[in-house]
């Protein structure tokens, strides 16, 4: 069985006016989320074993960047979920724009300070190679 | 014109028998949202946490904290799980009835397994080299 509409004559983008763009996002975030989240419980094991593990984990640029990927993936993909589900559950149209912004600007707002904060963190431990 | 006529509605939502295709729908969407909020709550906590504020990681020390953690760990892999699940049906296979009810049954069995398997680490239960 084939699902294929006959895009090539689709000339608008829908009555959204943008497409397949947001599931298209949640989709790229979802299959990225596959290998950073299981390298994230990793860490999340291994900081549970001992207090000093996550400053060592951290202490390597690989994980602080795999952190920040992350951080920023994970509010992605969840921001465009708890869109929808807003989008679902919301009727009154004011509050579901004014929850949608909230939601948007809480998120943006928690991925630059866990960035800051990885970043920090990762040069404060920084120990200069002897 | 304004006279509401006694239309046949479909069934509401609360004559469907709860179905293991219709609950684990629903589970992973409340999955995702306790997953979203509570990915929130680990960045602030570890924001504080670096800049010195020791308030939210401790809680998470205490058995209630543990107990959280554990049902926030099988919430993790169930999405992680169900997601792929998801993403096999956007690739337009398993569609069959029994197909989806034996994908949610792996979906499950998978997360307890793999959930467990990292509790057991956690708690040097078995040893693995991470």
């Amino acid at each position: 069985m084939s699902f294929k509409s006959p895009l090539k004559t689709v000339k608008g983008l829908g009555s959204s006016h943008h497409g397949t763009q947001h599931w298209w996002a949640q989709r790229l975030t979802a299959v990225a989320l596959i290998p950073l989240s299981l390298w994230f419980m990793v860490i999340a094991l291994r900081s549970m074993q001992s207090s000093e593990a996550l400053v060592m984990s951290l202490q390597s640029p690989m994980n602080t960047v795999l952190m920040i990927v992350f951080l920023g993936t994970v509010l992605y993909h969840g921001t465009l979920g708890i869109q929808v589900v807003i989008e679902d559950y919301v009727h009154n149209q004011t509050q579901k724009t004014v929850l949608l912004v909230l939601t948007q600007y809480a998120s943006i707002l928690t991925a630059v300070a866990g960035i800051v904060a990885v970043v920090t963190f990762h040069i404060s431990h920084l120990t200069v190679g002897v | 014109m304004g006279q509401k006529k006694e239309r046949p509605l479909s069934p509401h939502l609360t004559i469907y028998r709860p179905q293991i295709t219709s609950v684990l729908s629903i589970s992973h969407r409340a999955t995702g949202v306790f997953l979203f909020l509570g990915s929130f709550v680990l960045i602030w906590g570890m924001v504080l946490d670096i800049y010195g504020c020791d308030c939210i990681f401790p809680l998470f020390h205490t058995s209630i904290g543990q107990l959280a953690l554990f049902a926030w760990s099988f919430f993790l892999f169930y999405h992680l799980c169900n997601g792929i699940r998801h993403l096999f049906w956007d690739a337009g296979k398993g569609f069959e009835i029994h197909q989806v009810t034996a994908s949610g049954i792996l979906v499950l069995f998978a997360s307890t397994i793999l959930t467990l398997i990292s509790w057991a680490i956690a708690f040097h239960y078995i040893e693995v080299i991470l």
